[in-house]
């Protein structure tokens, strides 16, 4: 299974469509599976991130705010959505591996995070 | 009273205050941590204070306008208040336009503590007239540009007065949806609001259908037929193209506004009723008042109050507005991929003239959507009709005839000599159309019409749109 993450520094990045970097992870139920994988995209734009998670056959995505149309697009994929987080991508990503990541989620890690 | 005012300021809560601002408020420190989110913006994101008391504002926010902090920091460095326009991407993920106003907070020690940031709704300005949430939002009425905002600012001035109004403007420039917004902002909001068209039906059934008959009063008349205007008791008449209306109907028609009752057809009670009555038309009335087509009191028991539609050429910006507004629509509801324009496709949609207005262009739009299988529309993708009439006015006669390869330019193109002065017509008309809408600014024209400032010149002079003493200096510089 493979997660990716659109961040901002240490945290979710607040906006998908804003989004210049991504962190892709492997695991296999709570078990991440090798190293995460950082990509730094050449500019902001919510159809490049698109593309990149279909071309990379990512099963889950976690976000800030996305648009309608790019979060029915995913989940029309197929493509779990948890949008809205608020957080350390540290913290989303071990919430997620939990089972226990919700959309629109404020994590404690929101308040040390900038 | 000072000491009254005083004591009344320290008892208020801050977030009350807040609260009570129809506007999202956010309060942060120099951190560009929150300190306080009045209840619309905890609306608008989703996102309840208790839990993004001490977050990084740009999170909470999810602007495009923070720049990571570096615009606010900016605020804060200089002291000095900053209005940007942007947007933020709601808890119902809607990117909504907004105006940011970031002023600098400080102590009463004068010392910078934080900013202060209100967020202005701009889609509230678009949509002003209180229709902007419908179900189908294709029915809202959407613009930016000066002249639409003119519009916006005095549908609500409209809605608070019982007068009539008279909404004029071409065809497709959206006057049945400024009549609903006007009722839909009235008093009258919950009351029924009629329209009928005054155009379409021939006399006798037009009167019918306005002031219903009594059962009997002709042959076939087997039961009491209400009519619009008792249909509407309460609320408001829409009468579209009230400048089709026959005379004979438009005697009765001022007589039932000046004393709100009248006769059923074949009826020997007065029924009165309380409707009000808004009319649109795309004719001149004044030039039918003039040539004794329309009666000249009843234009102004209508034209009380006054609103006219501005034709899409005049509104500057809105075409590419609309044009997004509505892919992003037909794409959404046709779960269509189609995400933009390519640039040509675009370049060619500007240079359109639009003379069906938003209605021919909300079709030419739905049209591309439906054709286009990939996630841009590119130039193939629009209308036929679109490209060649496009590729007419901008290639010259002569090129047109040494086109040798057959082309979608010319199987629509004989070249018959008529043809050529219809190319010509057309072509005037485009230069003419551009120039208004670039305000008489000839390099923009010539931009837009895809030329180079030579040829639009060249063009200017063939069609006689040169004045005598420019001509001459022209002529001199040549």
């Amino acid at each position: 299974m493979k997660i990716l993450m659109t961040v901002q520094d240490s945290s979710i990045a607040p906006r998908f469509d804003q989004a210049t970097e991504v962190i892709i992870i492997e695991h296999e139920g709570e078990k991440q599976l090798g190293e995460p994988r950082t990509i730094i995209l050449p500019h902001k734009s919510a159809d490049e991130i698109s593309d990149l998670i279909i071309k990379e056959g990512i099963q889950c995505v976690i976000c800030g705010g996305i648009e309608d149309n790019f979060y029915r697009f995913l989940t029309w994929k197929k493509i779990s959505v948890i949008d809205g987080v608020i957080g350390s991508h540290h913290q989303a990503l071990q919430m997620a591996l939990a089972g226990t990541l919700q959309p629109g989620l404020v994590l404690s890690s929101a308040r040390k995070e900038e | 009273m000072h000491d009254d005012s005083s004591t009344l300021f320290s008892d208020i809560a801050v977030s009350h205050l807040l609260d009570s601002i129809p506007h999202g408020i956010a309060v942060i420190d120099r951190d560009l941590r929150i300190v306080v989110i009045n209840q619309f913006l905890e609306a608008l994101t989703g996102l309840v204070l208790a839990d993004v008391r001490g977050v990084y504002v740009d999170f909470v926010l999810r602007s495009n306008i923070a720049g990571r902090g570096r615009t606010f920091r900016e605020v804060l460095d200089s002291g000095e208040t900053v209005v940007l326009d942007g947007d933020i991407v709601s808890r119902d993920r809607r990117k909504i336009p907004m105006q940011f106003t970031l002023s600098p907070l400080r102590n009463r020690r004068e010392e910078s503590v934080g900013l202060v940031i209100a967020l202005d709704d701009l889609s509230t300005v678009t949509a002003s007239a209180g229709i902007g949430h419908d179900a189908d939002e294709t029915d809202s009425i959407i613009g930016q540009s000066p002249k639409m905002r003119e519009v916006f600012d005095l549908i609500p001035l409209m809605a608070h007065t019982e007068a009539s109004v008279l909404i004029t403007g071409e065809t497709g420039t959206g006057k049945d949806k400024v009549a609903e917004a006007i009722h839909k902002r009235s008093s009258r909001a919950t009351k029924p609001f009629i329209k009928i068209n005054c155009g379409a039906l021939p006399e006798p059934l037009l009167e019918s259908e306005l002031f219903g008959y009594v059962k009997g009063a002709f042959t076939g008349a087997v039961k009491d037929k209400p009519g619009m205007f008792r249909l509407a008791q309460g609320g408001t008449l829409f009468l579209t193209e009230v400048g089709d209306m026959p005379l004979p109907l438009q005697v009765k028609l001022l007589s039932v506004l000046d004393d709100r009752e009248f006769f059923p057809l074949g009826g020997e009670k007065k029924v009165k009723v309380d409707v009000r009555i808004i009319a649109a038309t795309h004719r001149p009335l004044k030039q039918r008042v003039a040539a004794g087509e329309f009666r000249e009191d009843l234009y102004y028991r209508l034209n009380v109050l006054h609103l006219h539609l501005p034709p899409l050429r005049e509104r500057e910006t809105d075409s590419r507005f609309l044009l997004n507004h509505f892919l992003r629509t037909f794409a959404e509801r046709t779960g269509s991929s189609v995400k933009t324009f390519s640039d040509e496709a675009l370049k060619q949609l500007m240079g359109y003239p639009f003379p069906g207005n938003i209605r021919e262009l909300r079709n030419i739009v739905e049209y591309c959507v439906n054709i286009c299988q990939s996630r841009q529309v590119d130039v193939e993708h629009l209308p036929k009709y679109l490209i060649s009439r496009l590729a007419t006015v901008s290639m010259p006669p002569e090129a047109l005839e040494a086109t040798a390869a057959p082309s979608v330019v010319e199987q629509t193109l004989p070249r018959s000599q008529e043809t050529v002065k219809d190319w010509l017509a057309i072509e005037k008309e485009l230069i003419i159309t551009t120039l208004t809408q670039t305000r008489g600014n000839r390099s923009k024209a010539a931009d837009i019409l895809g030329w180079g400032r030579t040829t639009l010149w060249r063009k200017l002079k063939i069609h006689g749109l040169v004045a005598a003493q420019e001509h001459g200096t022209i002529k001199g510089s040549a």
